[in-house]
């Protein structure tokens, strides 16, 4: 046998779970796009037709898939950098020589991340009632007027990047941490020596040296935001005033509420298109970066 | 359909019943029974009484909230996992047919002393007649009519509540003059399409033409309803608000912000229960006022539907004929506030006595249901949407009409080839 073959036989377990737990299912998506499978058709396959394009079309035609988009963006581009900068935070904090307690508070910050998100909502729903939320109790001790947190079209969205952020910062926080502590020491002290501040020993030192993982961060966070769905879903199901429908939601809606599958595989199909190019472009940004 | 606003739970309640499932006794038949909202919460209630009246069943009530009851069903389908028995909206039924999953009852109804269709409001028992036959059996109605204060009224010189459009316009323009313009006269939440379909299905002319493959929105009959609802929004007579900003109606109608709210029968309960004991008798019903003299209003409701693949047809047809036992559904009005669908359930019990209900019986006769096409939710959708641009003076009249037509015909492209092409095929 030679090494080619034996390579071969090596990688197949792989591939053949790949192929048919990921690729045959995408391929099989990609041609349920390009169908007008619907609730006639599930009850009768004879009612499928062919209709190319025409979903995509349509799609690009419907207010709901743009507004929906929109939502999206606004989540990615205000919960990203939130994100990861109090991700960041968490790290620099629990990363202190003069931090006590590291291994608890490690700990309790990474623990959203492992709780299911159904569970967690129920509390958040409370924290942010109208009337009896915490966070309006909060803000009337300020003399704020209480603010609807999860009703009022323009706050829901708000609400549901607050809670993702804190479901979510833990994980990139780890990540963070491990990046900081492979920093060798002797380059803060050199530059200690040389007198320069904490500020600029963060600008000069830390940020250059993690710069890989961030870049490897942000493109994960980045792709797992675009696919916001079940915060919304079980926090605002979509509203309110479909303030809060993403474009999954929106794919949901499509596939299992109404069951129009063939609209739905396309959904799901442009919004990994907006995906690849974003991820796509913030890779070349980056290496023309270190390039220059 | 359409539920009280605030009962949605959101998390399924796995079958409470899956336990008992464990030692059952030989000859016992299992029933499975869904319910949406609330109404899961009266069957707890409801089924020991029916499995002491019948052994040989064991009923096993599963809720499902109403934000997830219509995937629920529809992957059970895609799944092969239905129920034996289920509560479905009378908006959802004609999905159900579509998908030949449910069956047709009327053999069962023909040999029933139970079930007598001349004992149902004809409106609501034809929401589950759908290409002739029977599929479904109401359980509960729904219609919406108008709540109104009875004092503000007195105020500004009306003895009673409007009878026809004219008079109600009247009545709007007096409340609206009243509080030097600062209060409003009726609430139509703008992202509802109940109120404005109800007035549309007052016209003679059907919401959608050629047996559902196209709309009919540019009918002078729509157009009239849609001008009326829009006028209401132009005089300022409406406020241009959503249910989401509207907050809290109920408040607000016992402050006197609105002397007019449209809506259904489980605001009696909330009524009761948020404006102050003192107060009760300033409020009132009446039957929606129509074109000329007492007017139509829409067919809502649930209905209980037997599917097709169930194993024990008989046993859950059992069911269904308990629940539509008029003593039953006084019960079951007492514990929900869900009006029932016979007349003779009507002839005893509270709702016979209350004047606030009275009303509904009155309207119930009066009922139209919308069309009978799986794609019904998806276009009344559509057309709030539209209208809600021309009250916001977005379109004219003549371009939504036309814009909601255009719409339509686009959903209904599908319905329209399915139609066609079953019949090029028919043997």
């Amino acid at each position: 046998m030679s090494r080619q073959n034996a390579a071969w036989w090596f990688l197949a377990p792989a591939l053949i779970v790949l192929g048919l737990f990921f690729l045959l299912p995408v391929i099989a998506a990609l041609l349920l796009s390009l169908t007008d499978y619907d609730l006639y058709a599930l009850a009768d396959l004879r009612n499928l037709r062919f209709v190319a394009l025409a979903n995509y079309w349509e799609l690009l035609h419907r207010p709901l898939f743009w507004s929906a988009l929109g939502h999206t963006f606004y989540f990615v581009i205000v919960g990203v950098p939130l994100s990861i900068a109090t991700s960041l935070g968490a790290a620099l904090l629990l990363n202190s020589p003069l931090a006590r307690f590291k291994p608890f508070f490690r700990t309790a910050l990474f623990a959203p991340v492992v709780t299911t998100v159904v569970a967690v909502a129920v509390i958040w729903r409370y924290l942010f009632n109208t009337k009896y939320g915490w966070a309006n109790y909060g803000l009337s001790g300020l003399g704020i007027d209480p603010v609807d947190w999860l009703g009022d079209p323009h706050w829901a969205m708000p609400t549901i990047i607050l809670f993702a952020v804190w479901k979510n910062f833990g994980y990139n926080m780890i990540i963070f941490l491990a990046g900081l502590q492979a920093i060798p020491a002797d380059l803060y002290e050199a530059a200690r020596i040389d007198g320069a501040s904490a500020p600029s020993q963060f600008r000069h030192i830390t940020l250059p040296m993690l710069a890989p993982t961030l870049l490897m961060v942000s493109i994960l966070t980045v792709s797992g935001y675009f696919q916001l769905f079940a915060e919304p879903y079980v926090m605002t199901e979509g509203g309110p005033l479909q303030s809060t429908t993403s474009v999954l939601y929106l794919m949901y809606e499509e596939g299992f509420k109404w069951w129009n599958l063939g609209s739905a595989s396309a959904v799901a199909f442009l919004l990994f298109v907006i995906m690849f190019v974003v991820t796509a472009g913030m890779l070349r940004l980056s290496r023309r970066k270190v390039a220059s | 359909m359409r539920f009280a606003p605030g009962h949605r739970a959101w998390v399924v309640l796995a079958a409470v019943l899956l336990a008992s499932c464990a030692d059952k006794p030989a000859g016992v038949v299992d029933v499975d029974f869904w319910t949406i909202g609330r109404e899961g919460e009266a069957m707890a209630k409801l089924v020991p009484a029916f499995e002491r009246e019948h052994p040989g069943i064991r009923v096993h009530v599963q809720q499902m909230p109403l934000t997830a009851a219509h995937q629920k069903l529809f992957t059970a389908f895609a799944g092969n996992s239905m129920p034996d028995i289920t509560q479905l909206g009378n908006t959802w039924l004609p999905e159900m047919q579509a998908l030949n999953a449910i069956e047709p009852l009327d053999a069962y109804v023909a040999t029933s002393k139970v079930v007598d269709k001349a004992d149902y409001f004809p409106s609501i028992w034809a929401t589950n007649t759908i290409d002739g036959k029977l599929w479904g059996v109401p359980w509960y109605v729904d219609t919406r009519l108008l709540f109104y204060r009875v004092d503000i009224l007195k105020e500004v010189g009306f003895d009673g509540p409007p009878r026809t459009w004219d008079e109600w316009r009247r009545q709007l323009a007096a409340v609206r003059s009243r509080g030097n313009g600062k209060g409003f006269a009726v609430l139509l939440p703008t992202n509802e399409y109940e109120p404005l379909m109800s007035l549309a299905l007052q016209s003679d002319e059907p919401l959608l033409r050629d047996g559902g493959r196209y709309g009919n929105f540019r009918s002078e009959g729509f157009k009239r309803a849609l001008t009326f609802y829009v006028d209401t929004f132009k005089a300022k007579q409406a406020p241009n608000i959503t249910n989401v900003e509207a907050g809290n109606p109920w408040t607000e109608f016992g402050r006197g912000v609105y002397a007019f709210y449209l809506s259904g029968p489980w605001n009696i309960g909330e009524f009761r229960k948020r404006i102050d004991a003192k107060d009760q008798d300033d409020w009132s019903t009446a039957a929606l006022p129509g074109i000329n003299g007492p007017g139509a209003s829409n067919a809502g409701g649930s209905s209980l539907v037997i599917f097709r693949s169930s194993k024990h047809k008989q046993e859950a047809w059992q069911l269904v004929e308990f629940l539509s036992r008029p003593d039953i559904q006084r019960q079951f009005y007492d514990l929900l506030g869900d009006m029932p669908p016979r007349r003779s359930s009507w002839e005893g019990g509270t709702l016979a006595n209350d004047p606030k209900a009275r009303a509904f019986r009155d309207q119930l006769e009066r009922v139209v249901p919308s069309p009978a096409v799986p794609e019904w939710e998806r276009i009344a959708t559509e057309m709030q949407l539209v209208a809600a641009q021309a009250v916001a003076g977005q379109i004219s009249i003549d371009d939504a009409a036309a814009e909601i037509d255009r719409r339509t015909d686009r959903i209904l492209e599908k319905r329209r080839w399915v139609l066609d092409h079953a019949r090029e095929h028919a043997p």
